[in-house]
This record gives C-alpha cells, structure tokens and sequence, in this order.
C-alpha cells in the first residue's frame, strides 16, 4: 500500500537487463522506499549499483520486470501504479515531473532561451510573448539571465548544469530528478548547484530525488537518504541515521550492512564495498585488477 | 462571464476583474484572450482581483506581465490586489513583487 504522504511508492520492484550470453542480470532486486511529500531524498551507493537504472525506471525511461511504482501527484485523488500505465495517460503524470540528468544536455543547435521555451511550446498553446517572460522567469532563478541568448557551447559546465535547471522546472514540476548533478564540477561550482538545488526545493515547494555518489553533496542537500549496494536497498532514513553512523566508529556498529554504510559515507577504499562485484563492467576492466593489487603492496 | 473570468466591472474610473480558480498553463490561452479584450478600450486604471485564485504557476504569472507591459504601453496602470498568502508568493519567488503593483484591496487600488 502506498502511504498517504507519499509521492512516489516503489514496491518491490525488480528490473533486468540481458545479458550478451543471452541471459539476463538483475541490477535492482525487490527495491521498496517511498519518496515523501516536499522532501530531498538523496539516493546513494557506489558506481554500477544501480541509481540511474531506478531513476530511469521512475520517470518511466525502462520498463521493469516486476512490481509497482505509484504516483499520487497533487490532483490525484489516489495513487496509481504507472507500470502498467499507457503512453499517454502516463505523460500527465510525466508533465508533473523535472529531470535533469547527466546526459540530459541542452540542444547545442538552440539558444539557452530556446532550450527553455522548449517545454513550453511542446505541452502548450501559450502565445510567444508569454512563453518569453516565462523564460526570463526561469533563467532569473537560476541566475543566467544574463546567457540568454548564449549557445551551450559558450558555457561552463556548471552553468550548463544551471541552464538545464531552468529548463527542468519550465513546466514548474512538482518533482525533480536529478542524476549526479554535481558530477564533472569543481568544487565550489558543485557547492553552488547543491545550494539551487536546496533554494528550488524551498521556494518551490518540490519534491527532490537526487542520486549521487558524493557525499558532501549528499548530506548537505538531504533530508532523507538511501543507500543502495548491488541494486538493493542497505537502509532508508533520515539524515541524521546515516550522520550518526558516518561518525560511528566501525567497530561499534553491529550490522554488517550499517558497516558497509559507515565505509561507503567515509570514502574508505579497502573493505566490502571494493569487492568488484559492486561495480559497472567498466571499473571491472579498467580499475579491478590493478587499483586492488596496488593496496596490497601499500 | 465564462474561465477564469467571473466579473468584470467599472467602478470609480477603474475597470475591476474578478478572477477566480487555477491561473495555470492549460487556461492561460483562454484568460490571456479574456484579459485583452477587456483591455482593448485601452482602460486607465485595471485592477486584477485575485482573493478567489486559489493557484497561480509560471504561465498563469507570465500572463499577467504580459497584460502589464500592454497596459504600461499604452499608458494606463495595472494592480493585483486580494491574493492569498500562496499566490502572493509565487509573486514573491519570481521577485516580481518588487516591481508589480500589488496591493491589498480594490479600494487603495482605485486610490492610488
Ligand atoms: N542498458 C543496459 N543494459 C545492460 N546493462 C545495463 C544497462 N544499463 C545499466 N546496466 C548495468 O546495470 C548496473 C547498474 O547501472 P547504473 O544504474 O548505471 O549504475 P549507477 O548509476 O549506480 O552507477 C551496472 O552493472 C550496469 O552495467
Ligand atoms: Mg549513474
């Protein structure tokens, strides 16, 4: 049963992808959370763990195997599993939504003005000259005003990242995702993208599901927090729990899994969670081998 | 009166609209066309009465500029007043308050 404040429910989902003997690898097994009303939920776990494949399964991207995803945006009356939605019913649902994803780039051929109105001109009949203060209305919160007219090959990465923010909340979604939106920044560019990130959330009122691996990142933007190891889910909870649990001194914590969290949110690099089972096919081939032969001489 | 639309009259030199429901993307259309035939006599003084909206988004705010900056053009003056604590702060967020006449009520509008 999805739990009356919850604006997304998963439910024991699974999903698979095939494999190149024919087979088929489950990334994410029986994963069940729900994301709450007006919160910042940041959904953590180390490289090939599975955060885009769930957030792709959420906004309906993938397929999954097995389970339910439901939604209960603002003028539902009640939750509706999605999987099992049409196209077309399932795009009112996706109108309510934001993304802004790693690859979720901006139209290099478009002005950033354009890039924005882009939402605009697709879900509505709104006349041009309103479309164009609305534009100026989203480039004004994220502070690119100023870049208007500006191709995204004139831009930084991190005002690439501010740009597609805007365009993310041109329809004024009720939730957004996003995947690793400080990955490819410095520092003090991630910091700024974290601190929009919270002022959106605020001021607008939305729902936040932001997957990322760091973690400075994660415990500034968060109000509740998900750990994910090898598409399952380790631990839900509030901020606080993992806090507490980061600064717990290992040997005090009496699960395994709370151990591997503690590791995970102290960036250890021996233990558990290097096992190469945890990580993409890429890592495999590049770092397997080499970084873990590497610490054993150290 | 049909949309958004509920009332619409003279009052002291002002024209007075009542606007009432969900000034969203979907009806902005259909209020923009309403808003500009009210205005095509070039009236004044327009005030927006919005005590009875109970949602306003982006598109629905970007209307009212729009309505704004043809009223500004043609010399006449534009107020919202009556907004509820969640619609003035759409305003507020868009920092738009620091520039658009708002007020509290029809009468310090016709006053002003
Ligand atoms: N389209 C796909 N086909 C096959 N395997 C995939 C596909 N997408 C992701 N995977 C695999 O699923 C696992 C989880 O990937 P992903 O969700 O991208 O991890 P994360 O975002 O946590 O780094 C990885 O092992 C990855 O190789
Ligand atoms: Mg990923």
């Amino acid at each position: 049963m999805a739990s009356a404040d919850a604006v997304i429910s998963i439910r024991d989902l699974r999903k698979s992808f095939p494999t190149a003997d024919g087979g088929r690898i489950t990334v994410l097994h029986s994963v069940t959370f729900d994301v709450m009303r007006g919160e910042t939920l940041v959904i953590m776990g180390g490289s090939g763990c599975g955060k885009s494949t769930l957030l792709n399964c959420l906004i309906g991207e993938l397929p999954i195997d097995e389970g339910a995803i439901l939604y209960r945006t603002n003028e539902m009356e009640e939750a509706v599993d999605v999987t099992g939605l049409r196209e077309r019913e399932f795009n009112n649902i996706r109108r309510r939504m934001g993304i802004l994803f790693q690859s979720g780039a901006l139209f290099n051929s478009m002005t950033l003005a354009e890039n924005v109105a882009l939402p605009l001109r697709e879900h509505s009949y709104v006349e041009e000259s309103i479309i164009d203060i609305v534009v100026t209305l989203k480039l004004q919160q994220v502070k690119m005003l100023a870049h208007r007219d500006k191709m995204p090959t004139q831009l930084s990465g991190g005002q690439k990242k501010r740009a597609g923010l805007a365009r993310a909340t041109a329809l004024d979604p009720e939730i957004l995702f996003y995947d690793e939106p400080s990955a490819g920044l410095d520092p003090v560019t991630s910091t700024a993208i974290d601190e929009l990130i919270m002022d959106l959330s605020s001021k607008l009122q939305v729902t936040s599901v932001v997957v990322t691996h760091e973690m400075d990142s994660a415990f500034r933007i968060a109000d509740r927090m998900v750990m994910l190891d090898k598409g399952r889910v380790l631990r839900i909870g509030p901020r606080s729990d993992f806090e507490s649990i980061r600064d717990a001194d290992p040997a005090s914590l009496s699960t395994a899994d709370d151990r591997l969290i503690n590791q995970f949110l102290n960036g250890y690099s021996d233990g558990p969670l290097t096992d190469a089972e945890g990580m993409s096919e890429f890592e495999k081939l590049i770092i397997g081998t080499a970084l873990s032969e590497d610490r054993t001489t150290a | 009166m049909d949309g958004l639309v509920k009332n619409i009259k003279s009052q002291n030199g002002g024209t007075v609209v009542e606007v009432a429901g969900e000034v969203t993307l979907d009806e902005s259309p259909k209020f923009h066309s309403s808003l500009l035939e009210i205005i095509k006599d070039s009236p004044e003084r327009l005030v927006i009465e919005l005590s009875e909206v109970t949602h306003i988004d982006s598109a629905g705010v970007g209307t009212l500029v729009e309505v704004f900056r043809r009223m500004k053009a043609s010399g006449g003056r534009m107020f919202l007043v009556g907004l509820t604590p969640r619609v003035r702060g759409v305003f507020e967020i868009t920092k738009l308050d620091r520039f658009f006449p708002i007020l509290d009520t029809v009468d310090e509008a016709l006053a002003s």
